[in-house]
């Protein structure tokens, strides 16, 4: 009993931690190009709004950046305090790509986050801008590795298992495992609409306290274009992941869509209540062949059902997870091209777009967590699929150790996430009180103390 | 040329783990340090570790990933035993790093709270970082009388952090900042020299190899400088402070020197020790290690990656030479 206990209080902390981990990376990985993007039209234009947006970003990105490394530092723990039976049995695997990802992109950001944060009076604007770009860089090619690493786990290629370990036969097809580009450009894109919603939704919010300044109008409308742009990306990546899971794992997608038994033309269940007690769903709503239709391209397509299946995930946590990732990707859609249209060639947004863009502010953090969980729980009882299961690499770590290392985590967590978001609007009205001063010249700057 | 991975790995992580110390320990110690200071000081200090604290830590990740990726058993092992100092750690870590970041941007009738949890995270982090370092070398054989040492060297190594920070803030600081430096440096240098001699006599006591391996000749002999060049600097540290006491000019270097040189010794001795053994007298690295064809995957990438890490490391530093000034994003 204590055994599983101990398995589930892990997984708890396990996916506690990495659940509050990637919020950060969320916002960091698509944040750096965003101030790139910025300090280059300020580079060009000389205009200092663009500088002022910098600034004011630059400090969050800096808070996000600091959650994300202290975090992260947890999950390198994590492998060896609560699942040795992971490097175990796929350390040779494992192994290189996490130790790539610290080589090639840890150091890198870590290093050039100095410079970018505090460096503007030491360095050229030219290493300025540099050290901006080899951040953003650096924290892409971590989300690489790490989503190299993770599809793997998903859909593991390229080696062969001797004496329950894995070796590594083929590094090209592990690293091109099937499920990589999918997933990684899946990722990417949230982080981009997480930031996107962010910098949207904080400043809608400075709008609806009356600033009118310069900086607001470009944050803004930088936030609300680049979420119109990346949304039918999304939805259209989303779709082809969710066509490259089928393949490779079709009771995901039966949990996903709450279907139990095999059906030719399979509806689509816009709502149910998934139950596995009687293996069945309960107050339906579907909307017939449409199931099929997006899964196979062919209304009398063929979708196989969760009870054709040996193993297969839990059933209402992919379901819920999965609709409301979509839900909130359709509102996002309908939101960001009605605000591009409304801010359209200098225009002002209208009360109730800005009430709504600030009640979106951190949907893309729900949004991604929700599509995490779907795709985790879904791989579940593996932890590489059809490799390796869950239970066999858990430690014998007491239940109640775990219990205590999570409770810490949890009040820890709690705090900080509080502190965060607090922050997040105590800087935005700091950048609101900057506003109405007069904008210091850029060469002025430099000599100012 | 296989056979010698598990060593070649060893160095690795024995390097990265000695970066970490040094690195890190001096901004931990200027975070231990924290509450002797005053509201202005307090800024400057924080100041002085802004830019580089992020890339010191990265130094634990490879260590601790090197460990984990190269030696995956005792990885396991290590972390396992030490799950409650490792939670504590990690904790303490985190409330470092966010109060960081936190203390200049959140109200500021917030400011002393996150002044409180950077101090709190820093020294929580040296004494589990030094009490793990007390079980580890017992073995992990827990009784009170181990629990008892391996806090001891908790506390020896928040002396020993600290020492290497205030040294840091002499080189970094000036005027009454860097005079309260040296009080502290002072106080910390005694203290360091105590969790040194007390690590050196305990490790032989622990295992008899351990015992052998130093004091059979000519072994002993060979290995004098070891012990003595740790007394010498303790001495040469001492005698400079007492001298910067009575007044300083310019930033003294050799506070620091001797700080890290300190440590260095220390590190040589205990690397002596252990090898070839990861988990004491349990797990050699050979037991431990990876397949081969994973480690020359890595050792590649170290091939080619180090030495850009350390080239732009040391531009960092560069860059943010000479005294601290306050930050200014920007």
């Amino acid at each position: 009993m204590d055994s599983i206990d101990s398995l589930i209080l892990a997984r708890i902390q396990f996916a506690a931690n990495i659940s509050f981990h990637i919020l950060f990376p969320t916002i960091t990985i698509a944040l750096g190009w965003v101030l790139l993007y910025f300090k280059l039209r300020w580079r060009r234009s000389g205009d200092p709004k663009w500088q002022a947006a910098y600034r004011t970003w630059v400090k969050v990105f800096a808070l996000a950046f600091a959650l994300g490394v202290v975090s992260g530092i947890t999950m390198s723990f994590q492998f060896g305090t609560n699942w040795p039976g992971f490097m175990e049995s796929v350390g040779n695997i494992a192994g290189p790509l996490l130790g790539y990802e610290v080589l090639t992109a840890f150091f890198l950001e870590a290093a050039f986050l100095g410079i970018m944060l505090y460096g503007q009076n030491r360095v050229s604007d030219r290493v300025h801008t540099l050290a901006t770009f080899l951040v953003a860089f650096g924290t892409t090619l971590s989300a690489f590795w790490i989503l190299v690493l993770n599809s793997w786990m998903h859909t593991p290629v390229g080696f062969e298992m001797i004496a329950g370990q894995a070796h590594p036969t083929d590094w090209l097809a592990i690293v091109f495992n099937p499920s990589m580009p999918y997933r990684l450009t899946h990722m990417l894109l949230a982080s981009g609409l997480t930031v996107a919603f962010l910098i949207a939704g904080l400043s809608a919010w400075r709008w609806l306290k009356g600033d009118r300044g310069e900086e607001v109008r470009v944050t803004l409308g930088t936030g609300v274009r680049l979420a119109a742009l990346l949304i039918p990306l999304q939805i259209l990546a989303g779709d082809l992941h969710g066509l490259n899971t089928l393949e490779h794992q079709p009771a995901k997608v039966a949990a996903m869509e709450g279907i139990w038994e095999t059906e030719q033309g399979a509806a689509l269940r816009l709502f149910a209540w998934p139950d596995e007690a009687t293996r069945s769903n309960h107050f339906e709503i579907a909307v017939p062949k449409l199931a099929s239709l997006i899964l196979t391209h062919d209304a009398d397509g063929v979708v196989r059902g969760l009870n054709d299946f040996e193993h297969h995930p839990p059933v209402a946590p992919l379901f819920f997870g999965f609709r409301l990732m979509v839900g909130i990707g359709m509102l996002m859609l309908a939101l960001s091209w009605l605000a591009t249209w409304q801010l359209r060639r200098g225009r002002e947004p209208r009360p109730w777009l800005a009430h709504a863009l600030v009640a979106m502010t951190f949907s893309g953090w729900v949004a991604t967590l929700a599509g995490w969980y779907v795709t985790e729980i879904g791989r579940q009882p593996w932890l590489v699929y059809g490799t390796l299961a869950t239970a066999d690499a858990a430690s014998s770590v007491p239940a109640s150790m775990i219990g205590i290392s999570l409770a810490l985590y949890l009040m820890v967590y709690a705090v900080l996430l509080l502190a965060f978001i607090s922050v997040l609007f105590h800087l935005m009205r700091k950048a609101m009180q900057g506003h109405d001063q007069p904008a210091v010249a850029p060469s002025l700057q430099a000599v100012t103390p | 040329m296989s056979a010698w991975l598990p060593e070649i790995f060893m160095a690795l992580m024995g390097v990265a783990m000695f970066a970490y110390v040094i690195l890190d320990g001096f901004d931990l110690g200027v975070g231990i340090l924290l509450p002797g200071a005053d509201e202005a000081q307090k800024d400057l200090m924080i100041a002085s570790i802004g830019p580089f604290w992020d890339a010191n830590e990265t130094w634990l990740v490879l260590g601790v990933g090197i460990l984990l990726i190269a030696f995956p058993v005792a990885h396991g092992v290590i972390l396992g035993a030490l799950y409650m100092p490792v939670t504590l750690m990690l904790i303490a870590l985190i409330l470092r790093g966010v109060a960081f970041d936190f203390r200049v941007k959140a109200r500021a009738q917030h400011k002393h709270l996150w002044d409180r949890a950077f101090f709190a995270g820093s020294a929580l982090a040296a004494l589990s970082q030094g009490f793990m370092l007390g079980a580890y070398i017992l073995g992990f054989e827990w009784s009170l009388a181990n629990f008892t040492f391996a806090g001891f060297i908790g506390v020896c190594l928040l002396a020993g952090y600290s020492l290497l920070g205030a040294t840091w803030l002499m080189l970094k600081t000036g005027g009454e900042l860097q005079a309260k430096a040296v009080r502290w440096a002072r106080v910390a240098l005694w203290l360091t020299a105590f969790g040194i001699a007390g690590v050196s006599i305990a490790t032989p006591l622990v295992s008899a190899r351990i015992f052998d391996k130093w004091f059979a000749l000519p072994n002993f002999l060979l290995l004098m400088p070891i012990p003595l060049a740790s007394v010498a600097l303790v001495l040469l540290a001492d005698r400079s402070l007492r001298r910067l006491s009575g007044g300083i000019s310019g930033a003294p270097k050799l506070p620091f020197a001797c700080a890290v040189g300190l440590f260095t010794s220390a590190f040589a001795g205990l690397a002596y020790s252990l090898y070839p053994y990861l988990v004491v007298d349990r797990i050699t690295i050979h037991q431990a290690a990876a397949a081969s064809g994973s480690l020359w995957i890595i050792l590649f990438g170290v091939a080619v990656t180090l030495p850009m890490i350390l080239g732009y490391s040391a531009y960092t530093y560069s860059v943010f030479r000479g005294p601290a000034k306050p930050l200014d994003y920007g």
